[in-house]
């Protein structure tokens, strides 16, 4: 079914194209560009589960990304695990922790639980700061054997690129899995109006705590990538309260509630803080842009950019998603 | 005739408020029930516990043999309870064929996404909704709104429509229009429980009436018996034009038999 | 531990403020971090500019307060008051993202000190630091003023209509866009002061708000919205409970603590510790 909608190609096209690009003569310094890119698509897309279909704005989403990186650091170097299956595994311990924390905080509405969502993100750093076996404040580093075990780390790295591009076409597709599915049309319908979903027979309560649990997989996966990719992590860089911020800019940016949306605000999103954060006198105005659009996109186009497309040209509906 | 609603002694408290005392009554199979009664006198109330949105603090609910009173409205519906609010909620930024789906989706069957789809458009051509089936919710007349709740419940395929002021707010001949649609969920086996404040309408509708004022129950029995019950026309005194129309009505279907 | 039960006292004001807000009008101010700094950052300017009592200057940070809330509910709460509550917490949100912005820009993140002590007294076995009392003292007294504001005179009863029902309000001739603003710029007001205390207890950075605002939404959660004295006794039991419990655990047990106390109170009680059912 979803293979019919013109975005699944699209997506697919744009990994390839992802991928072939750096490749094709061996462009390390792009592909630490697109890498990032990537990054933000992935966590703009999986924030998009909860804020765009479901209504409730998870601010402390990085939890789900930092803490992924964490187990999987820890497995690879400590464990001496094989990355692949660290990064899985890293993705399955997060939903599940999620899954248990979802049936907790997703009692609270709206703005609450958007509060508690910090108070979560707050209080996992809080403890990983504490946590000895992780290394507590000063963090883990990736031993450099295991760069050996997947062929060098010129290698490892090219490896764990292809990775990440791997979760970013997932973390779309998935999006437009479930927005194409009946558990999907569960999910809009407590968005709109969650007491009357639950009239109409949506069990919400499971509904939202499966949705949320499903929001921190990919993350967790891509957030034990990077972080291999990046040799170490201690607290601070994992739970980066500024990064999760701009996920939801990014998303707010490109037009919660689609596909789209999710990846054009990761993309453009990405591209504007690099170029702030290399501009000498701009890089201390990243957070004031970033706070500006925001501002202006919940003020008048809370549609985001794709939203303000589908105004322009409505029968852009029929091809994007 | 078999009893498809069985309440029994049902009470909801809201701290020191009783907004429903001690009431009971049932509803048969095929039947249309009318719930009338002044304002505050505990209607949507008892809609709400019946559904499932409010615990009873005394009481049991039983719909087709099963004791519903502990289930949530999400189960109750999946029994085959559908039911539509006195203020519609519709899914604003959703299209009305959208709203109906998830009806259908999540009703007494759990249909998948394309079957609920055509039995959603079934649905929207049974109520007139058909035409505007891509518009989203937000963009309908109040009168549409109103039948989109209407729809969203029927889709989900009950045995049972609680329908809360369904008429409210609109004009004549929507009115009339909203009848014959009732009428017409009566006569395809769905039987229908209804809250509804226009005297006429509801008189020539239902089947039976239950009064209720203050949280109790006044009185229960065919409109022209309830019409005359002097408790009944003592409880809208309040409202002398109702006394006046219930009396009316009662006399215009007692000559009508 | 008498320290803490003081500075509990600020944590009540800065928690007034964001009580005053989320009751009056169902607005979550994320603002109120950013705030906070700013009136430390207040307090810095006044004190290095005047060189007054610093107690004085809090006059002027609370009416400079007054007209930042006024411009700040001017541009993102007014258009987004009507829409769902997350619009004014995104709004807010932005606002406060853009003040950190601007503020790192200026002081960078380094850290200040305003440099004005007044002389404490030592009873016995405790020692109590002159400016915790002072600090306590004003944030009493504000408080005190508040309560003599909304409940005595014609703005805070408009102000206390409001937030009961605004509809009801406004057809009884209150213009609920004055009060609406008149609110907001209290509330801002009030962060600001709570602040410019702080300054005047701890160093400080443009990021030290942020902890302070967790503070304050531990306070409200455990009061209740729109309860703003209820408020100010939760702060100082939270002071109280951090001067209790600091002796015996590590500094950085402290946030999760508190963080995770917030997430507990916000699903086990969601009407506050203090609340009466109502009808």
């Amino acid at each position: 079914m979803i293979f019919r909608r013109p975005v699944f190609w699209l997506t697919l096209l744009f990994a390839a194209l992802m991928i072939w690009v750096p490749v094709t003569g061996n462009r390390v310094a792009l592909r630490e560009d697109l890498v990032l890119v990537a990054i933000a698509i992935i966590l703009a897309s999986n924030l998009n589960l909860m804020i765009g279909y479901t209504g409730y704005v998870n601010f402390g989403h990085i939890v789900f990304y930092g803490l992924g990186g964490y187990v999987g650091l820890y497995l690879v170097t400590g464990r001496q695990w094989n990355l692949v299956w660290a990064a899985l595994a890293a993705g399955v311990t997060v939903s599940l922790f999620a899954l248990a924390l979802g049936l907790g905080i997703l009692r609270l509405r709206g703005a609450y639980f958007a509060l508690a969502t910090i108070g979560v993100l707050l209080a996992v750093q809080s403890f990983v700061e504490n946590f000895d076996p992780w290394g507590r404040s000063t963090g883990m580093y990736v031993s450099f054997d295991s760069y050996q075990r997947l062929g060098g780390a010129r290698h490892a790295l090219w490896l764990t690129y292809f990775l990440v591009i791997g979760v970013m076409a997932l973390s779309m597709l998935l999006s437009l899995a479930i927005k194409t599915s009946k558990f999907g049309l569960g999910l809009f319908a407590i968005r709109e109006d969650e007491d009357a979903a639950v009239v109409l027979g949506v069990n919400t309560t499971l509904f939202k705590a499966v949705i949320y649990s499903i929001s921190a997989f990919l993350p967790a996966v891509a957030g034990a990538l990077m972080f291999f990719k990046n040799g170490m992590i201690d607290p601070s860089v994992a739970f980066e309260f500024m990064l999760s911020l701009e996920g939801i800019v990014m998303l707010m940016l490109g037009g919660k509630g689609t596909v789209v949306g999710a990846a054009l605000g990761g993309g453009l999103y990405e591209k504007l803080r690099s170029s702030l954060l290399t501009a000498p006198k701009l890089s201390n105005f990243h957070l004031v842009i970033a706070g500006g659009l925001l501002l202006l996109v919940v003020l008048f186009a809370p549609g985001g950019l794709v939203g303000w497309l589908y105004r322009l040209a409505p029968r852009a509906r029929k091809v994007l998603e | 005739m078999t009893a498809l609603l069985e309440v029994k002694g049902v009470t909801k408290r809201f701290g020191g408020l009783h907004a429903v005392s001690d009431v009971s009554f049932s509803l048969g199979e095929g039947e249309i029930l009318g719930l009338i009664g002044p304002n505050g006198a505990g209607k949507t109330t008892l809609f709400n516990v019946v559904n499932g949105v409010y615990k009873p603090d005394k009481g049991t609910i039983t719909f087709a043999g099963k004791d519903i009173t502990q289930c949530p409205p999400n189960e109750v519906v999946h029994l085959g309870l559908a039911r539509t609010h006195q203020i519609v909620k519709p899914l604003q930024d959703m299209t009305v064929l959208e709203n109906v789906t998830v009806g259908a989706c999540f009703g007494r069957d759990y249909l998948p996404l394309h079957q609920a789809r055509k039995v959603a458009w079934e649905v929207l051509e049974r109520v007139g909704l058909a035409p505007r089936a891509e518009t989203l919710a937000r963009s309908l007349t109040i009168a549409g709104k109103k039948r989109l709740e209407v729809a969203r419940a029927l889709a989900a395929r009950p045995k049972l429509l609680l329908l809360d002021e369904v008429l409210a707010g609109l004009n004549p001949t929507e009115v009339s229009y909203m009848i014959g649609i009732v009428r017409d969920i009566r006569d395809s086996g769905i039987s229908v429980f209804m809250i509804e404040h226009l005297m006429q309408a509801i008189m020539s509708l239902s089947n039976r009436i239950v009064v209720l004022s203050n949280g109790q129950k006044l009185a229960e029995g065919r409109p022209e018996e309830v019409a005359r019950d002097p408790q009944v026309i003592e409880a809208y005194l309040g409202d002398p034009d109702i006394a006046e129309k219930l009396r009316q009505e009662s006399d215009a279907t007692a000559t009508a038999d | 531990m008498i320290d803490g039960l003081m500075i509990g006292s600020v944590y009540g004001l800065a928690a007034m403020g964001l009580s005053l807000i989320w009751g009056v009008m169902d607005v979550i101010n994320l603002t109120h971090g950013a705030v906070i700094a700013l009136g430390m950052f207040g307090m810095y300017i006044f004190f290095s500019a005047f060189a007054m009592n610093a107690y004085v200057l809090l006059l002027p940070i609370i009416l400079a307060g007054l007209v930042l809330g006024v411009v700040i509910y001017w541009i993102a709460v007014h258009w987004v008051i009507d829409r769902s509550q997350l619009s004014s917490l995104l709004s807010t949100f932005a606002v406060n993202m853009m003040i950190i912005g601007i503020g790192t820009a200026i002081w960078s993140t380094s850290p200040f000190n305003v440099n004005f002590s007044l002389p404490g007294f030592t009873l016995g076995a405790y020692t109590f630091t002159g400016n915790h009392i002072a600090a306590s003292i004003a944030a009493a007294v504000i408080a005190l003023a508040l309560e003599l504001f909304l409940y005595h005179t014609r703005p805070g009863k408009a102000i206390r209509a409001v937030a009961d029902n605004r509809e009801a309000a406004e057809l009884m001739g209150i213009s609920s866009t004055m009060v609406l603003t008149l609110a907001f710029a209290i509330g801002i007001a009030l962060a600001a002061a709570s602040g410019a205390l702080v300054s005047t207890l701890f160093p400080f950075t443009i990021l030290s708000g942020a902890g302070y605002q967790m503070k304050s939404f531990v306070v409200t959660v455990l009061a209740g919205l729109g309860k703003p004295f209820g408020a100010l006794v939760a702060g100082i039991l939270l002071g109280f409970l951090e001067g209790v419990v600091t002796p015996f655990l590590a500094v950085s047990w402290i946030p999760l603590i508190e963080f995770g106390l917030f997430v507990v109170v916000l699903v086990a009680f969601p009407k506050g510790i203090f609340a009466r059912a109502t009808v």
